[in-house]
C-alpha cells in the first residue's frame, strides 16, 4: 500500500509545476491583478477551447498541422538520414556533397520565407519545405556522426566473421549509430515544431498558427493563448514519441535498460 | 570506411566451409577415417600453415622480414616476443586481414589471398555486438545455415563455454572474462580448423586467466584445430603451447618444442621451460643461440 501511494506520487512530480503555475495564474486573474485584456485567465482558456471542439474547428487545425508537420518531417527526415548514411560509407560521396550541405546548413532556414512564399504562395508546399529544410540537418549530422562512432573494432570482426555488406550495415553500423540517430530526432522533432508554427503565423490559411493569427485579429485572446498551449501539448507528445523509440530500440543499452527496469518496478 | 566493406567472397567461403566439414563430419563418423579422407584433407581437424621468406611492410617500416616457419595441422603454435615485435601482423597476415609484401604464405598448400571463413579470430577484448543478444552474437559465427539450425548451433557452442544460461542476456551484464568466453563460443561455432588469438586473455584478472587457459586448452584437444596464439605471458605460452616461438624484430628468434604432457601443471619441467624462454626474452646480447648468430652476421 504504501509502496502504491509512494509509486503514485514519483509519478505525479512532474506535474506539480504546471498546477501550480496554472493556479496561480487563475487566481491572479480572478482577483484582477492581471488584467484579461492582457492575459485570459485559465477558465476563459477553456470555454473558449470547448467552443472550438464544439464547433470542429479545433480538431481541423490541429489535424492539418500534424498533418503538414509529419509529412515535412518525414521528406527532411528521409533525405538527412539517406544523406547521411552514404556520406558516412562512401567517402567520395562525402567529398563531393558535405560541403555544399554544411554551406546549406548555415543559412537559417527560416530567412527563406520570403523566397518561399514567392516561390509557393502560402500553400502547403511552402510549410511542408521549410519544415522538411529545418528537420533535415539534424538528422544528416547526427547520422554522419553516429556512423563514424561506430567502434571500428566491431567492423573489423565483422569482416573477421564474413558479414556481407549489408549484414555489416544492418548488424553493426546501424545499430551502433542508433543512439547518435536518436538524438538527431529528437533535436528534429524540436525543429519541425518551430518551423512550423513561425510559417503557419506567417504565411497560411489553415492550421495552429493561422487560428492564432486570426484570433488575434478579432482580440480574441483566449484562443491565442490556447494555440500556443497546443503548440507546448504537441511538443511533448512528440517528445513522448522519441523518448518511447530511444526505450524500444536501444533496449541494448545500459542507460535505458536502467530506465526500463526502474519505470516497470 | 569505405575500405572496411569487403564484396563476394563471402557466399563462396561459406559454401567451401560448409562442403569441407561435411567431409570432416563424415570422416569422423566413419569407423575408417583414413579410407574416406582424400590426402589433402585436413587431419584432425586441423590445417597446415607454410610461410617462406615473409616480409611485411608499413610504408618504410619493415614489421616482418624474412620470415620462415612451417606449422603442422592441429598443433598449438603460441608466439611470444616483446611489444612491437610484429607478432600480431604476423597473426593478421595469417587471419588475411594484411597481405604480405614479400614471400608467400601457404594455408593448406593454397596461398592465404583474404579472410577465409574457415579461420576465426579471437581479439584481444570481445568485440561482442552490444545491441544483440548473447546468443546472436554466437549466431554471427554461423555461416549461412538456416536460424533454426544457427540457434541449435549456437546454443551448443554457449554449452561448450559454460553459458548456456545467458544465451537471452546483453553483453553489457557480463562480466569481461564471460564476455571473453562467448567471444570464444563464437570462434568455435563455425568449426573452423584455424583458429587465432591476438593476447585474448591480457585484459582478464589471474584467476580467470588461468580457467580461460584450461577452456582453451580443452576445446583445442577436443576439436584438434591448428592454434596459433599470440601472447607475452611466457608462462602462458607454456601453460599451452605445443611449440613456442619467440620473434624479434621481426625474425623467429627461438623456436622450442614445449614436451610436457597435457593437462600442463605448474612442475620443475614447466618451470624449466618458463626460465629457457624468459631468460631468452630478457637477454637477447648474451646467449650461446645459433640461430641469433647467424641473424647477428646478416647484419
Amino acid at each position: 500500500m504504501n509502496r502504491t501511494v509512494k509509486a503514485i506520487t514519483v509519478a505525479a512530480l512532474p506535474w506539480y509545476i504546471p498546477l501550480i503555475v496554472l493556479v496561480v495564474w487563475q487566481v491572479l486573474s480572478s482577483t484582477g491583478i492581471i488584467s484579461t485584456r492582457t492575459l485570459p485567465s485559465p477558465d476563459q482558456v477553456i470555454r473558449a477551447g470547448i467552443t472550438l471542439v464544439g464547433n470542429g474547428k479545433l480538431f481541423e487545425a490541429i489535424g492539418v498541422s500534424t498533418w503538414r508537420a509529419m509529412i515535412g518531417f518525414l521528406i527532411g527526415a528521409g533525405i538527412g538520414f539517406v544523406f547521411g548514411l552514404l556520406n558516412g560509407v562512401i567517402s567520395v560521396s562525402e567529398k563531393l556533397t558535405d560541403s555544399f550541405l554544411q554551406m546549406i546548413r548555415n543559412i537559417p532556414h527560416l530567412a527563406m520565407i520570403p523566397l518561399v512564399i514567392a516561390w509557393f504562395g502560402i500553400g502547403e508546399e511552402a510549410k511542408i519545405f521549410l519544415v522538411a529544410l529545418g528537420v533535415m540537418f539534424p538528422i544528416y549530422l547526427n547520422t554522419l556522426l553516429g556512423i563514424r562512432s561506430v567502434d571500428t573494432g566491431l567492423i573489423e570482426m565483422g569482416r573477421v566473421y564474413g558479414l556481407s555488406n549489408w549484414q555489416l550495415y544492418r548488424k553493426v553500423i546501424l545499430p551502433g549509430a542508433m543512439p547518435s540517430i536518436l538524438v538527431g530526432f529528437r533535436f528534429a522533432l524540436g525543429i519541425m515544431w518551430l518551423t512550423l508554427i513561425v510559417s503557419e503565423t506567417i504565411a497560411a490559411d489553415s492550421g495552429i498558427g493561422y487560428m492564432a493569427m486570426n484570433a488575434r485579429e478579432f482580440f480574441q485572446l483566449d484562443v491565442v493563448v490556447l494555440s500556443i498551449l497546443l503548440y507546448a501539448l504537441l511538443g511533448k507528445l512528440s517528445d513522448l514519441m522519441a523518448k518511447w523509440l530511444e526505450r524500444r530500440w536501444l533496449k541494448w543499452h545500459p542507460h535505458f535498460a536502467k530506465a526500463v527496469s526502474q519505470s516497470e518496478a | 570506411m569505405a575500405s572496411s566493406f569487403r564484396k563476394g567472397s563471402v557466399a563462396v567461403g561459406g559454401i567451401e566451409n560448409e562442403s569441407f566439414n561435411r567431409k570432416h563430419r563424415k570422416s569422423a563418423q566413419a569407423a575408417m577415417p583414413e579410407v574416406l579422407v582424400p590426402s589433402h584433407d585436413i587431419a584432425r581437424g586441423g590445417v597446415s600453415i607454410q610461410l617462406d621468406g615473409v616480409s611485411k611492410k608499413f610504408g618504410d617500416k619493415t614489421v616482418i622480414s624474412d620470415l620462415s616457419l612451417s606449422i603442422e595441422p592441429g598443433k598449438f603454435i603460441v608466439i611470444v616476443g616483446r611489444s612491437g615485435c610484429g607478432k600480431s601482423t604476423l597473426l593478421r597476415l595469417l587471419a588475411g586481414l594484411d597481405s604480405v609484401t614479400s614471400g608467400s604464405l601457404m594455408r593448406q598448400e593454397q596461398k592465404v589471398t583474404g579472410i577465409d571463413q574457415d579461420t576465426r579470430f579471437m581479439f584481444q577484448d570481445a568485440r561482442l555486438l552490444p545491441w544483440l543478444s548473447v546468443l546472436d552474437n554466437v549466431k554471427i559465427g554461423v555461416a549461412g545455415a538456416s536460424t533454426s539450425d544457427a540457434d541449435r548451433k549456437a546454443y551448443s557452442a554457449l554449452q561448450l563455454v559454460g553459458l548456456e544460461d545467458r544465451a537471452k542476456e546483453w553483453p553489457s551484464v557480463l562480466s569481461g572474462g564471460q564476455r571473453q568466453r562467448i567471444a570464444l563460443a563464437r570462434a568455435l561455432v563455425g568449426h573452423p580448423h584455424l583458429l587465432l588469438f591476438d593476447e585474448p586473455l591480457g585484459a582478464l584478472d589471474a584467476l580467470t586467466r588461468i580457467d580461460m587457459q584450461r577452456l582453451i586448452a580443452r576445446l583445442w584437444e577436443a576439436r584438434g584445430f591448428t592454434a596459433v596464439l599470440v601472447t607475452h605471458d611466457v608462462s602462458e605460452a607454456v601453460a599451452l603451447a605445443d611449440r613456442v616461438i619467440l620473434i624479434e624484430e621481426g625474425r623467429v628468434a627461438l623456436d622450442i618444442p614445449i614436451t610436457l604432457a597435457r593437462p600442463r601443471v605448474k612442475d620443475s619441467g614447466f618451470a624449466h621451460f618458463e626460465k629457457l624462454i624468459l631468460d631468452r626474452v630478457l637477454t637477447p646480447e648474451g646467449l650461446a643461440d645459433s640461430r641469433r648468430d647467424e641473424v647477428m652476421f646478416d647484419i
